[in-house]
């Protein structure tokens, strides 16, 4: 089910996400009934605090855009990410993506270190919502993509984490993700396979896709990205061509 | 694709409508969780048979000679009664890490929250299909009398509870998510209800007015599919118990669904 080229499209309109942060006294049941039947004046801790994490984010991409996303910890890049996969559902303002969203957040996702390659390979590409029948039309090429040749029959708790990325990228890419969303994804891969990577990453964006891609590596971002975005406390500081985002932030710092 | 807006109750609906028309994830993560749990051992999930079964058969001769029953009458209720609580009682603990447990998928990428909730009333099925085996054997070894009349019945009631387990386990998913002592509470609570619930004695055992079990909505949810097993018909009571609980229920998760289905993720 791809979706033509020119529908290739994710924007974020008026965007702000809350997060309720309760300590132990929030999560507890029992101490929140106490805390309700004293009228909450014996516990002045109400064990909750609301952080503002992203505020009134407004943002438009099309087919063809790479985004990269720098700032510093905390300054709500991996929100933003969450928001654009769908994973956090904004307090308030409208998210809409049309394309194929496949996040690549974390590489462990969905792997489970005691199951094969080759089961994992199951495992990950039904969480990204292939059938069956869809994996094993593409499975030979997900094996070749990350080269383990026979790795990929013994458990994945023997994997380096290099080996896992190669497995995680392989399984997540190959059903061409129309939009794509990278936290620091790249960062444990060696220099062959990130070139490969980086290889695929071109193909797929030239070929109607957009991918967003978070990143302390200053390098990386000047090597993928055509846009970038500048995150400071929730909000946009800055926006533009990779260049002079790159330019000012680190003039700032 | 996605598109974050419409009515939250339309977004719950289509959240469970999505996790049903897309079993092959939940089915793959139930088996999954069932092969992670056995690997490496060469009797795999069968070790829950042998381990209920011997708990079967120790209980049933103890008991049998404690309250003064005979053995023929008494084993086929207790094997039955026990696989069929092993099956509420691990639904409903399992349930309780629901999404906590999810979280690392919940944080990630989107799929349908119903996914969880599917894939653990998923498991704990396959854990009850293969306990099931010792209440086949002691079936078919005492043979109650006119079971072979009443076997089928266990189907319909068996769905009913397996729809009763669904909206147990999401209510106390996303209650465990937000407060995390209630996996403890409901631990506690079902220990008790162990001992409350008619499983390892019968309800006539109880001097004078045994109605009082009627009262317990785990004696309904456990006799429904038990009564049938042992050629009993399951009491009109405890048809209505189920099928009121069911729909209230479903009403219950459903509205709390709608209401905090957005939050899950931010809460585990």
């Amino acid at each position: 089910m791809r979706s033509p080229e020119s529908d290739v499209s994710l924007s974020l309109e008026d965007v702000s996400v809350e997060f309720h942060i309760y300590n132990s006294v929030g999560r507890s049941l029992k101490k929140q009934l106490v805390r309700a039947s004293t009228g909450g004046r014996i516990s002045a801790d109400s064990g909750h605090v609301v952080v503002q994490a992203l505020k009134s984010l407004n943002l438009s991409l099309r087919h063809g855009d790479r985004l990269g996303l720098v700032g510093h910890n905390g300054a709500g890049k991996t929100t933003l990410l969450r928001v654009m996969a769908g994973v956090y559902e904004p307090t308030s303002g409208a998210v809409t993506a049309h394309g194929r969203v496949t996040p690549l957040f974390d590489v462990g996702l969905g792997i489970d270190p005691e199951a094969t390659g080759y089961e994992n390979i199951y495992l990950r590409g039904a969480l990204l919502g292939m059938r069956r029948r869809e994996i094993d039309a593409v499975k030979d090429e997900i094996a070749d993509f990350t080269e383990l040749g026979d790795y990929l029959d013994v458990p994945v708790r023997t994997y380096s984490s290099g080996m896992t990325l190669r497995l995680a990228f392989a399984v997540s890419t190959c059903m061409s993700p129309d939009i794509l969303l990278m936290d620091e994804f790249l960062a444990v891969g060696d220099a062959h396979f990130i070139h490969r990577a980086e290889e695929r990453l071109n193909r797929m964006v030239s070929r109607a896709g957009i991918m967003v891609l978070a990143s302390h590596s200053r390098e990386l971002i000047e090597r993928l990205c055509n846009r970038a975005i500048w995150m400071e406390a929730g909000q946009i500081r800055a926006e533009g061509p990779t260049d002079d985002v790159l330019r000012s932030y680190a003039a700032a710092n | 694709m996605f598109a974050l807006k419409g009515s939250q109750g339309r977004r719950a609906l289509a959240d469970l409508w999505h996790a049903l028309r897309y079993p092959d994830l939940w089915v793959l993560l139930g088996w999954q969780d069932i092969r992670q749990r056995y690997r490496r051992s060469m009797l795999g999930p069968f070790w829950l048979t042998i381990s209920t079964g011997v708990m079967v058969i120790a209980l049933g001769f103890v008991y049998a000679s404690i309250f003064r029953q005979p053995i023929d009458e008494y084993l086929p209720y207790l094997a039955a009664g026990l696989v069929i609580w092993s099956f509420i009682a691990g639904t409903v603990t399992e349930g309780c890490q629901t999404f906590i447990a999810s979280e690392g998928i919940i944080k990630q990428i989107r799929v349908p929250l119903f996914t969880h909730v599917m894939r653990v009333v998923w498991r704990n099925f396959i854990i009850l299909c293969h306990n099931a085996v010792i209440i086949v054997a002691v079936v078919a070894i005492f043979l109650p009398a006119n079971a072979l009349a009443t076997l089928a019945l266990a189907i319909p009631a068996l769905v009913l509870l397996i729809l009763t387990m669904g909206w147990i386990t999401l209510l106390v998913g996303m209650f465990s998510a937000r407060f995390r002592d209630i996996p403890q509470i409901v631990t506690n609570i079902l220990q008790l209800m162990f001992f409350l619930t008619p499983i390892i004695w019968h309800p006539s055992l109880l001097p004078g007015r045994n109605r009082v079990v009627l009262l317990n909505p785990l004696y309904h949810m456990v006799e429904i599919v038990r009564a049938p097993l042992l050629g009993k018909m399951p009491g009109a009571a405890t048809w209505i118990a189920v099928g009121v609980m069911g729909a209230i229920g479903w009403i219950l998760a459903a509205l709390l669904f709608r209401q905090f289905r957005r939050r899950i993720a931010y809460w585990v």
